[in-house]
């Protein structure tokens, strides 16, 4: 029993292994997750174009790994079918690793149909006036976030 | 407490044949009490388990849509093969249970495993934050000068990834410097059973001692702590979200136990109350048959 057992295992374990083999060949298994929405889950594209305080960047299959933290602004995926959807995101993070699996992981995310560009302009009104009431730097630096994440919101509609 | 006062006052009753008359009457006049009061008991329970049942559906839902977040932010950590540094010791434990109780063991079986651990060698190192008031509670007693932060007011309503990362926030403010840690949670499997598990967080230093760090591109200290602070974040956001599905399935079964329990019990008085009722009706007959015969 115990030998079966452990020959299923070793079985199972070189199947693993070989998808793995496989997935870093020639395409990236990409996640894409926000705390209210989950977009792609281990999901096979061809390429994904994300914002990050570094610069924006593009992953490929087989990109170098890399860690990066995500600002303000909108993710391009591209599809293997040649598809395109754009989804903003506030912030968050990318991790890209050895075996080309891509995690985006982002606070939260929507589709740029899902946003409004009236509303979108009344929170950046509102950050605005808030960033110069502000008191202490705190206060401030809050603020300064709140406008940012509105413009690059009234900018990707527009 | 007010039932087994019931109890007793049957036993004696049954004992003293001398009193029983009177004394029939005052059980039957308990009985139907404790009767009532399980009976509102178990309205009670069924209205919880509803209530949760509700909740329930709705945590699940919500936990999938979590899941992948923190399948995604642990990811980092099993591809770099991060390990605890030896030569800094300072571990944070964080305990998520929440605020209310009433649910199983989920909080009992989360703060066994810290105390465990606490009982164990290298307990001065380590430092607890109790999220959720139970954990506190339990924990306080016997362990109050390890734990450097509580929170509270978890699990009234759904938590949100704003918590999470207030909650991060606050960690990380806490002041403590630790080389790594753990988070215990209860991950939901089904309705029925959950696992009481743990998940690692690492510090700056710790993340740059890993050995397979240098195969990531272009990492400056910045990015790192960044990513560390969100990904902290991400994974309580994760954590949270499994254990208010892993209570609300909890809460689900409990109640729902206890509402059977109250059933059998609401059975068992029903037939003692009939037959005691049954009891004082013969009794007196006897007494008005046998007081007319005598005559």
């Amino acid at each position: 029993m115990a030998a079966v057992r452990s020959i299923s295992r070793l079985l199972s374990q070189r199947s693993v292994s070989q998808i793995v083999r496989r997935g870093y060949a020639d395409e990236m298994s990409f996640t894409f997750a926000a705390g209210n929405q989950v977009f792609y889950e281990s999901a096979s594209v061809r390429q994904v174009d994300v914002p990050s305080f570094s610069g924006a960047f593009g992953i490929l299959p087989k990109h170098v790994p890399t860690l990066a933290v995500l600002k303000p602004g909108v993710i391009t995926v591209t599809e293997n079918d040649g598809s395109i959807k754009k989804v903003f995101v506030s912030s968050g993070t990318v991790t890209i690793n050895e075996d080309s699996s891509v995690q985006v992981i982002a606070e939260e995310a929507a589709t740029l149909d899902q946003l409004d560009l009236a509303a979108a302009k009344e929170t950046l009104s509102s950050a605005l006036s808030q960033m110069n009431s502000a008191q202490s730097e705190k206060e401030k630096a809050e603020a300064a976030i709140a406008v940012e994440v509105a413009e690059t919101i009234v900018k990707s509609i527009e | 407490m007010l039932g087994r006062v019931g109890n007793l006052a049957l036993l004696v009753c049954q004992n003293g044949p001398q009193l029983q008359q009177q004394c029939g009457m005052a059980t039957l006049k308990a009985i139907s009490i404790r009767l009532k009061s399980v009976k509102n008991i178990q309205k009670i329970t069924q209205s919880m388990k509803m209530v949760s049942a509700a909740k329930y559906s709705r945590a699940e839902r919500d936990l999938k849509q979590a899941r992948p977040v923190g399948e995604g932010a642990k990811m980092f950590y099993e591809r770099a093969e991060v390990e605890p540094l030896a030569e800094k010791p300072q571990k944070l434990y964080i305990a998520i249970t929440s605020d209310r109780g009433l649910c199983g063991a989920v909080h009992t079986n989360i703060c066994r495993q810290i105390r465990t651990i606490l009982n164990g060698p290298d307990a001065e190192n380590i430092k607890i934050v109790c999220v959720g008031d139970k954990s506190k509670a339990i924990l306080q007693r016997t362990f109050g000068k390890h734990i450097i932060l509580s929170v509270n007011d978890i699990g009234r309503l759904p938590p949100t990834f704003a918590d999470a990362s207030r909650l991060a926030a606050a960690i990380l403010q806490s002041g403590y410097e630790f080389s790594s840690g753990k988070i215990f949670y209860n991950r939901f499997k089904s309705v029925v059973s959950y696992a009481t598990t743990d998940l690692p967080v690492f510090s700056l230093a710790t993340i740059q001692a890993a050995p397979k760090l240098s195969i990531y591109d272009s990492l400056d200290d910045e990015v790192i702590q960044s990513y560390l602070e969100f990904s902290l974040a991400a994974l309580l956001y994760y954590t949270l979200k499994e254990s208010a599905c892993s209570e609300q399935s909890s809460r689900m079964t409990a109640m729902d136990n206890a509402s059977k329990n109250a059933g059998e019990m609401i059975d068992k008085l029903t037939l003692t109350f009939n037959r005691t009722r049954q009891a004082v009706i013969t009794r007196e007959l006897i007494e008005i048959i046998s007081g007319a015969s005598a005559l």
